[in-house]
């Protein structure tokens, strides 16, 4: 059985636990550098980058990750979590840092405000067609030529990466630990 | 609820309530201005609420308490980078319209300001923006969702630095929720009556024992020990509203509040993150109030 953490600062942590555990998984809930240990992969959930940003600098979780990270840990980051894995931040804090292991740029509430916050279908590489819920989203703007897109979608400004892969990485801008759709989560689970 | 160019919805339960999960774990802060709000931001709030007067300032002054002026709000909402909140009166529907005009990510139907209407709630239904309500006891709070409001958060006794009335609140609010629980399906009938709550919701509640929106805490949380406290009492996430700005050192305070926030089973962490803070603001024996705020909806 998959061993895997879900970062436990701040954001929809239980959502997650209990999309990770339908799919088979041992879930640890992540607040203290010792939680890091022996984990096969870690879920970066939705939340506020800023402050989950904050408290990963506050716990001393940061650089014990970023170690884990590149020792080949395997991380999913939705929204905030995909801020927090990105190369670059748009629209951020002049001072917000990321872990910088995908290759792209990333612009807060990239899609808007809350008000416009919305939910559509996205057709994901390989799985099929999944409810994407976007919650004031981060969107892709640049991407390099060796991220694995699984899903685009279009808002009416062209197609944008929604689901990525680089090897262990992955990084979603929607949410889907908020709906029945356990198939992403299976998806991440399945490659440990 | 409307339709995009593509399949897209927007104002959707789900997506209203979504931002209320992403919350889940933070702290949300009242804020007065842009300088208070980076602040807020710097010591890792998830939200801020921008308002005119804090609620201690409201009491202290009188007179009638309405939302804010739009440019206070629009300053806030560009000198951060989090979801800025704002207050609506009880029933003001034309006052939460000019806040959904002027973007706000969620607007909270605030017993801190003055009712305009002492019958009707707003129908919050009717807007894409989220609403966050008060509330006591369960009732008011499923008649709230009924409503339309996508989060709920103990009334507490704002402004009073106490945080007593939040405790009763949210006691309040549990207890009634395991009563739920545990009665036949036959019970529920009578017991809708008695919270005069929707019957759809009181069936939901008494199915998966917890509200169908997320439950926060607000009133009178004003040390990092009070945090844990609700925490500990189940509340998912906090709003400290006098608690901050009114401390001898209001970025320390934010910053201790925040991390025994998310650490608040966690009593070492407590203690450290309590230590040396400085005072934290005056507080009001809840006995000796002329004006009780958590008395207004209902």
């Amino acid at each position: 059985m998959a061993r895997v953490g879900v970062l436990a600062l701040q954001g929809d942590v239980c959502e997650h636990t209990s999309m990770l555990e339908r799919v088979g998984a041992e879930v640890v809930a992540v607040r203290d550098v010792e939680q890091l240990d022996t984990l096969d992969g870690l879920v970066m959930p939705g939340g506020e980058s800023t402050t989950i940003a904050y408290l990963l600098t506050t716990s001393g979780i940061r650089p014990i990750l970023e170690k884990k990270i590149d020792d080949g840990l395997s991380v999913l980051g939705t929204c905030a979590g995909l801020i927090l894995l990105a190369h670059e931040i748009l629209d951020g804090r002049s001072d917000q840092w990321s872990f910088d292991v995908l290759p792209l740029s990333v612009r807060r509430n990239g899609y808007g405000r809350q008000i416009s916050s919305f939910e559509t279908v996205v057709e994901v590489k390989g799985v099929g067609e999944v409810p994407g819920v976007f919650i004031r989203a981060p969107k892709i703007e640049t991407w390099s030529d060796d991220l694995e897109v699984l899903a685009f979608h279009d808002h009416g400004d062209g197609e944008h990466p929604v689901l990525v892969r680089r090897e262990r990485i992955w990084g979603c801008s929607f949410h889907p630990e908020l709906t029945n759709d356990d198939r992403i989560h299976r998806l991440f689970v399945d490659a440990l | 609820m409307s339709s995009l160019h593509d399949s897209s919805i927007i104002g959707s339960a789900l997506v209203k309530r979504g931002l209320a999960d992403m919350l889940r774990g933070g702290v949300i802060m009242d804020v007065v201005n842009p300088e208070q709000a980076k602040i807020a931001e710097d010591s890792g709030a998830v939200a801020v609420m921008a308002l005119e007067r804090v609620p201690s300032d409201i009491r202290r002054d009188g007179g009638v308490a309405r939302m804010s002026d739009p440019e206070m709000i629009q300053g806030i909402q560009a000198a951060v980078t989090i979801p800025v909140m704002a207050k609506a009166r009880i029933g003001h529907f034309a006052e939460a319209q000019i806040l959904e005009a002027l973007d706000v990510d969620y607007i909270d139907e605030s017993e801190v300001l003055t009712p305009a209407d002492e019958e009707n709630h707003i129908d919050k239904w009717d807007f894409t923006v989220p609403f966050v309500c008060g509330a006591t006891n369960l009732g008011e709070a499923l008649r709230r969702i009924g409503e339309g409001a996508c989060l709920i958060r103990s009334k507490g006794e704002a402004g009073t630095g106490n945080v007593v009335e939040a405790v009763r609140h949210l006691r309040t609010i549990n207890a009634q929720m395991r009563r739920l629980q545990t009665a036949d399906s036959n019970e529920l009938f009578a017991l809708a009556k008695e919270l005069q709550a929707p019957l759809s919701l009181v069936q939901e509640v008494s199915l998966t024992g917890k509200l169908p929106v997320p439950l926060f805490c607000a009133g009178g949380i004003s040390t990092p020990a009070d945090a844990s406290l609700v925490l500990q009492l189940g509340a998912e996430a906090i709003f400290v509203g006098s608690g901050i700005f009114k401390s001898d050192d209001p970025e320390r305070m934010a910053k201790a509040i925040v991390e025994a926030t998310t650490h608040f089973r966690d009593a070492h962490m407590v203690a450290k993150v309590s230590t040396g803070l400085g005072a934290a603001m005056k507080g009001i024996e809840i006995a000796s109030l002329e004006q009780r705020l958590a008395e207004r909806g209902w």
